[in-house]
């Protein structure tokens, strides 16, 4: 980078797209690293209990929905799967969804310090808060097994799809952070839409039930929400294929997660470059 | 080594919007709720355009820098001059890619390394030893290469036994300190420098200087943003001059710093900005008025609470060089200034030899006792020293005859 012999000329103008835009990406790497790395230290500093609240946040969300869905409301479960494994298998692709996309949509706001002050491709502070998701979401998976080890529920060969699924959901959870994240520089107003739509979003989502009951002529119209791709595909692979997943949704889903991801992109892109001004 | 143009800026212009609240005298609720609205269809208007939002009954383009052109070549260290809000800081991030200009263009060719501000992304429960690498990286240095550095930076820190201690726990001048050691660590063809050594204890400044003195010898293109004109004289070769977002000025720096001093003929009075009022202690407004035999200084003071502390006034001449140091209570504790919790005025007559016609620089100081920096005031007050050959009897010092700014006072003593 720096021994070229013949350093390229840097061309700023007003409006000008960056030609290089995704190779600086690359070559702030170590920024990015490093700014998921503080994200993740941070985190727990100075807490009592430190990581087991990572363990904890989920582990009591189970507790009360197996408590008051699965035995108060008697949501059915599905087949022979026991309904706080049910729910454990949604809550981690939705945590993992979840967290990132209220970190995400903050994080310019609470890094404005470095944004004001610092040139970096902006992408990086998004995507790097979503890597203490990712922690947090390993932690829980070891908790998971656990239970289906309790549970005698061994899994089989479709456990070796669940990386795409989760792929899947980093994917579905950063077009939308993207999204909020560069209107949020501008109009605080999301500050307050965030926790609404997440609150919201664990309802609409298939966390605390299987998809299995929403009757079959509103699956497509369901599907258009991309989570219920994402929660489905892990708990069927995770499940040893014993949850319902149809190829519908699966399709439904990413293409609207695609659709999410390519206009994210091209918002933040088109506004990163005035952040440093309005933050 | 062939003096090629690193950085070469054409009509470079930079404009905000800013807002302004119409006259309260209608404050009907009435009135309230019509303005209110308009100003809801104004915000939804932009919101739909993808505009900022600006608050305000009225909106004003505001041009912080307008059809600002110059050339760099590489090896050049060249010193950003100008009153506060004359465009510097504004020139620097752009320069920096933090903000796009809204006019002009700018090619620059190497890597450009700035430091706009010490400390950045310092993070409070990191400690020393995390946060060079944050830092560092944030700066824009590999890990390897502060790896490499490493010792270096912590020697120059003077913080060693504090490394695996979080920072929030660190005393001001620590941290100053260890966020300056990386950032004089940074190696790349163009370093661009905001008001950043105005930190830290004399000894630790002095340190900062000579870091960037070896930079500049070392062939390296540094762009530098100062009020101290000492500073700014000692290490440039060449001065560009902003006054209302323009280019008033470029030229070698002896001239640069002329022109700057004589846009600045006028003595402003100081009045506080808003990042003054978290100060315990700080100076609300301030002036100075020629007096007999001297100056006056007049200053308000605000003051959380009671205490006692050191007035200073240091005069620097009209290219920045410093000329001494009036002071209530920093010679002579007896004279120390009892401050009462609230707004406090103070005046200090200083009395003063002789002097070249020019103009002088006032920068002010409040102290504690024992030597810690309360506020300053720095590259704001001016007064101007005007002698005629009628006035004192004869020929007047100037300050181009180049044997200094002081006429002693001087008469035949008895030879012997």
């Amino acid at each position: 980078m720096t021994d070229s012999p013949e350093p390229s000329t840097l061309i700023i103008e007003a409006g000008r797209s960056e030609l290089h835009y995704w190779r600086d990406l690359w070559n702030y790497r170590e920024l990015f690293t490093i700014l998921a790395w503080r994200d993740v230290s941070v985190q727990y500093k100075q807490t009592f209990i430190g990581v087991a609240w990572a363990v904890l946040r989920p582990a009591l969300t189970m507790a009360i929905f197996t408590v008051i869905f699965g035995r108060i409301a008697k949501v059915p479960t599905e087949g022979n799967v026991p309904y706080p494994l049910l729910v454990m298998a949604g809550m981690l692709p939705w945590f993992l969804i979840s967290t990132i996309v209220s970190n995400g949509a903050n994080s310019l706001v609470t890094n404005s310090n470095l944004i004001s002050k610092v040139y970096f491709p902006r992408l990086i502070v998004p995507v790097a808060s979503a890597l203490v998701a990712v922690v947090d979401f390993a932690i829980n998976l070891v908790l998971l097994f656990a239970m289906m080890a309790w549970f005698g529920f061994l899994p089989d060969w479709h456990l070796l799809l669940m990386p795409a699924f989760v792929v899947m959901g980093l994917l579905a959870a950063l077009g939308p952070t993207l999204i909020m994240a560069a209107l949020n520089v501008n109009y605080r107003d999301f500050r307050f839409v965030i926790p609404f739509a997440v609150q919201f979003g664990l309802y609409v989502s298939p966390v605390g039930f299987s998809s299995a009951i929403v009757p079959e002529k509103w699956r497509l119209l369901y599907a258009l929400n991309p989570v219920v791709a994402v929660v489905d595909g892990f708990r069927w692979s995770l499940l040893g294929g014993r949850t319902h997943f149809g190829a519908d949704t699966f399709l439904t889903g990413s293409a609207v997660i695609a659709l999410f991801l390519w206009f994210g992109i091209k918002l933040f892109r088109g506004t990163e470059r005035s952040f440093a001004d309005l933050v | 080594m062939s003096k090629r143009t690193v950085i070469r800026a054409s009509g470079l212009g930079k404009s905000y919007v800013i807002g302004h609240k119409g006259a309260d005298r209608h404050d009907t609720l009435r009135d309230t709720l019509a303005r209110g609205a308009g100003n809801l269809v104004r915000m939804g208007r932009s919101a739909m355009r993808g505009r900022p939002l600006v608050a305000g009954d009225t909106t004003e383009e505001f041009w912080a820098l307008r059809d600002v052109s110059f050339e760099i070549a590489q090896g050049d260290v060249v010193g950003v001059i100008g009153r506060n809000g004359a465009g510097k800081s504004t020139l620097l991030k752009v320069l920096s890619r933090i903000t796009e200009p809204t006019a002009g263009r700018v090619e620059i060719r190497g890597r450009v390394a700035s430091l706009l501000e010490v400390g950045t992304g310092f993070h409070p429960e990191l400690s020393g030893r995390e946060n060079i690498f944050l830092n560092g990286a944030i700066l824009g240095m590999s890990q390897a290469e502060i790896r490499r550095k490493f010792d270096e930076i912590v020697a120059f820190s003077e913080v060693e036994r504090f490394l695996d201690t979080p920072v929030k726990r660190y005393s001001s001048g620590m941290y100053v300190r260890l966020a300056f050691a990386v950032a004089a660590h940074l190696e790349s063809e163009i370093l661009v420098i905001d008001e950043v050594l105005a930190v830290g204890d004399a000894e630790f400044q002095k340190k900062c200087l000579g870091k960037v003195n070896d930079l500049a010898n070392a062939g390296r293109t540094v762009l530098f943003v100062s009020h101290n004109l000492g500073t700014i004289g000692a290490l440039c070769t060449r001065g560009i001059v902003l006054q209302n977002g323009r280019v008033a000025h470029d030229g070698a720096i002896g001239e640069a710093l002329a022109t700057y001093v004589a846009q600045s003929t006028r003595s402003v009075d100081y009045v506080a900005g808003a990042d003054a009022a978290g100060k315990p202690v700080h100076f609300a407004a301030a002036r100075v008025a020629e007096s007999e035999g001297g100056i006056v200084v007049r200053a308000e003071v605000m003051a959380g609470a009671a205490q006692s502390i050191i007035v200073n006034a240091r005069i620097r001449d009209p290219i920045g060089a410093p000329l001494g140091m009036a002071s209530l209570g920093g010679f002579d504790p007896g004279q120390l200034v009892q401050l009462a919790a609230g707004r406090n005025a103070i005046a200090m007559q200083v009395c003063l030899p002789p002097l070249a016609n020019g103009n002088y620089f006032v920068d002010l100081d409040i102290e504690e006792p024992y030597g810690h920096f309360l506020d300053r005031v720095e590259g704001q007050l001016n007064f101007e020293i005007v002698r005629t050959p009628e006035s004192s009897h004869g020929r007047v010092l100037l300050p181009d005859w180049g044997v200094g700014t002081i006429q002693f006072p001087a008469r035949a003593a008895a030879a012997s």
